[in-house]
């Protein structure tokens, strides 16, 4: 396995760096914070439960903001901007670019979740004085949420190769959303009795990214425990998911002209 | 004599243009062109010559619509090509938010060099394009003149053995034209191939081992800058100054042009010295002489006239 894209992933880690992507953090220091002192007033079970469920869903949403964003311009930026003709005179494969672009944007969603995630941890902290060993749950709906970041990514960075900025981020806030509800979509289709229906709905069922298994937030904030197996499920769907992504981006890139 | 340091067979580029992307327009014509290992080669040709575009293809930044290219036996396909290697776009520009030094450190990364090495090479290129004080100023402060210098310094950086330059003068102020000159010959004298493209003749007749000249992406003609041109003398430019007071001879008032406090005639050479004679009976003083020879410039715009005289045979058409 080469180093290039670890080479151009940690160049993309300190352009997002520069640019004061991680500033975001502010913006979710402030509003745990302004939850704590509000939830102080209600009973500890239930601040915990206010704390956890407004905290993920902000490392989620500001997650997924960051993925489909950044994510749309990592490829069309360096052609925009021709910084990729000279990468490319040197000994770089156009995959090996992709792959470090996807590799330096995961890096820096990886960084800010734990960051993030270390504000929840305070938070919840502040309100109960313990924490629970229940609390793990949290650990793993976050590491889910990170999954879903590098799915959204993979498919932004797709979508981008062949499309200009704009139109990656709708294809991509189109694909998620189908994604969150991929399981309806089947379920539908299969009560038309029409069999083409019903084929149709299989096969987005398949090719759609299945999100509904990746949100656990309901679940950890109850305290409820998350089976290891959905661990290893998810983990595997994502791995194999993102890299067929990543093959077919890899597949439209490399045959196209850099204008 | 190896193999070529550069190969290039048929080359040729259609670009689909339009919204619906279905015409098509030629870009470059069938090039085949050699270019042998150590030397410097100019790379001629108008606006829309197509010089660019057979820069692009070489890089495999576009791909060719027919034609191969080989690159020191290797084909321009084989990424172990690019080891070997530099190459500067035209206007270049690079991450703004790195400093020259990051810069150049970035790419020496991809061709493995350790630490120390790396080191020792940023700050021995940034010195050698003249940008020791700037190494550590980020880029998006840089002028378009020390871009183009960086530009350079990151083509070079890894000691390729053949560099191609898109335009490496354009932007430079005179000194800085006489640093990148400086630095061709300096490649050249170590034995390095340089193929670089440009509108300026003088720098391709002062540079240049041969150069090949492109138009409407048809390559015209290769050779030594005097081969392309016929050297002849075709007539002696004489420069004078009248003392104050008195005017050119009456032989010359038709012919002489005053330019500041001194004139310029043009006369065929049989005629110099019967001039000369003149010039000295009326006490002129004779400030230089120097034969006319056609420039590549004088044959460039030729070519460029006779081109729009004829009907354009290659610009658009269908596939
Ligand atoms: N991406 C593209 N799509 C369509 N046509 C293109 C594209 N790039 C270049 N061309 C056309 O190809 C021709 C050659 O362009 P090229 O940039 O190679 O010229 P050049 O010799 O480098 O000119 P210059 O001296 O102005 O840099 C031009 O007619 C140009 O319009
Ligand atoms: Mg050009």
């Amino acid at each position: 396995m080469s180093v290039i894209p670890a080479v151009v992933a940690i160049n993309t880690f300190r352009e997002a760096v520069r640019d004061r992507v991680l500033y975001n953090l502010i913006f979710f220091a402030l509003m745990m914070i302004g939850a704590s002192i509000l939830v102080g007033e209600i009973s500890i079970g239930i601040s915990r439960l206010v704390i956890i469920n407004l905290g993920l869903s902000a490392i989620s949403i500001f997650g997924l903001v960051m993925a489909i964003f950044i994510g749309v311009g990592l490829v069309s930026k360096e052609i925009e901007k021709r910084t990729l003709y000279t990468l490319l005179s040197k000994p770089v494969r156009r995959w090996e670019f992709l792959v470090g672009k996807f590799g330096g944007l995961l890096l820096t969603l990886t960084v800010n979740t734990i960051l993030m995630t270390l504000g929840l941890a305070a938070a919840l902290y502040y309100v109960s004085r313990n924490f629970l060993r229940a609390d793990a749950s949290v650990l793993v709906a976050v590491y889910f949420i990170l999954l879903e970041l590098a799915l959204v990514t993979a498919l932004a960075l797709f979508f981008s190769c062949f499309s200009s900025p704009m139109l990656s981020t709708l294809f991509t806030l189109g694909v998620y959303v189908s994604g969150i509800f991929s399981k309806d979509i089947r379920d539908i289709g299969m009560l038309t009795r029409n069999p083409a229906m019903q084929a149709a709905a299989q096969v987005l069922y398949y090719v759609l990214p299945n999100f509904h298994n990746f949100n656990t937030i309901t679940a950890a904030a109850h305290g409820e425990s998350i089976p290891l197996s959905l661990i290893w499920q998810n983990t595997a769907y994502a791995a194999l998911y993102v890299m067929l992504v990543l093959i077919a981006a890899s597949a439209v890139f490399s045959g196209r002209d850099l204008k | 004599m190896g193999t070529p340091a550069i190969e290039i067979e048929g080359l040729t580029k259609d670009y689909a243009v339009g919204f619906w992307r279905k015409r098509m327009r030629r870009s470059l014509d069938n090039l085949t062109l050699q270019v042998e290992e150590g030397e410097a080669f100019g790379f001629l040709g108008p606006n829309g010559a197509g010089k660019t575009t057979t820069l692009k293809l070489l890089m495999s930044l576009v791909f060719p619509s027919a034609g191969t290219a080989r690159v020191r036996g290797r084909s321009i396909d084989d990424v172990r090509m690019h080891r070997e290697i530099g190459y500067l776009p035209e206007q270049p520009y690079f991450y703004d938010y790195l400093t020259a030094r990051e810069l150049l450190d970035y790419y020496a990364r991809f061709f493995g060099y350790p630490l120390a090495e790396r080191r020792q090479r940023v700050t021995r290129f940034l010195e050698r394009v003249g940008l020791a004080d700037a190494g550590d100023v980020q880029l998006r402060k840089f002028s378009k003149g020390m871009l183009q210098r960086v530009g350079i310094a990151q083509a070079i950086v890894h000691d390729p053995q053949v560099i191609f330059l898109d335009e490496p003068m354009s932007g430079l102020d005179p000194v800085g034209r006489r640093e990148v000159r400086d630095i061709i010959l300096d490649l050249k004298r170590q034995g390095r191939t340089v193929f670089f493209s440009t509108h300026i003749l003088s720098d391709a007749e002062m540079l240049c081992d041969r150069v090949a000249v492109l138009l409407g992406g048809k390559l015209q003609g290769v050779g030594a800058p005097g081969e392309i041109v016929s050297m002849e003398v075709y007539g002696m430019e004489v420069f004078f100054e009248m003392r104050p007071g008195s005017s050119p001879p009456t032989a010359l008032a038709g012919s002489a042009t005053k330019i500041g406090e001194r004139y310029r005639v043009e006369v065929p050479e049989v005629q110099l010295y019967p001039v000369l004679e003149q010039l000295r009976n009326c006490q002129a003083r004779i400030l230089s002489v120097a034969p006319l020879r056609p420039t590549l410039e004088d044959y460039f715009l030729k070519l460029v006239a006779r081109d729009k005289a004829a009907p354009h045979p290659a610009g658009e058409g269908a596939r």
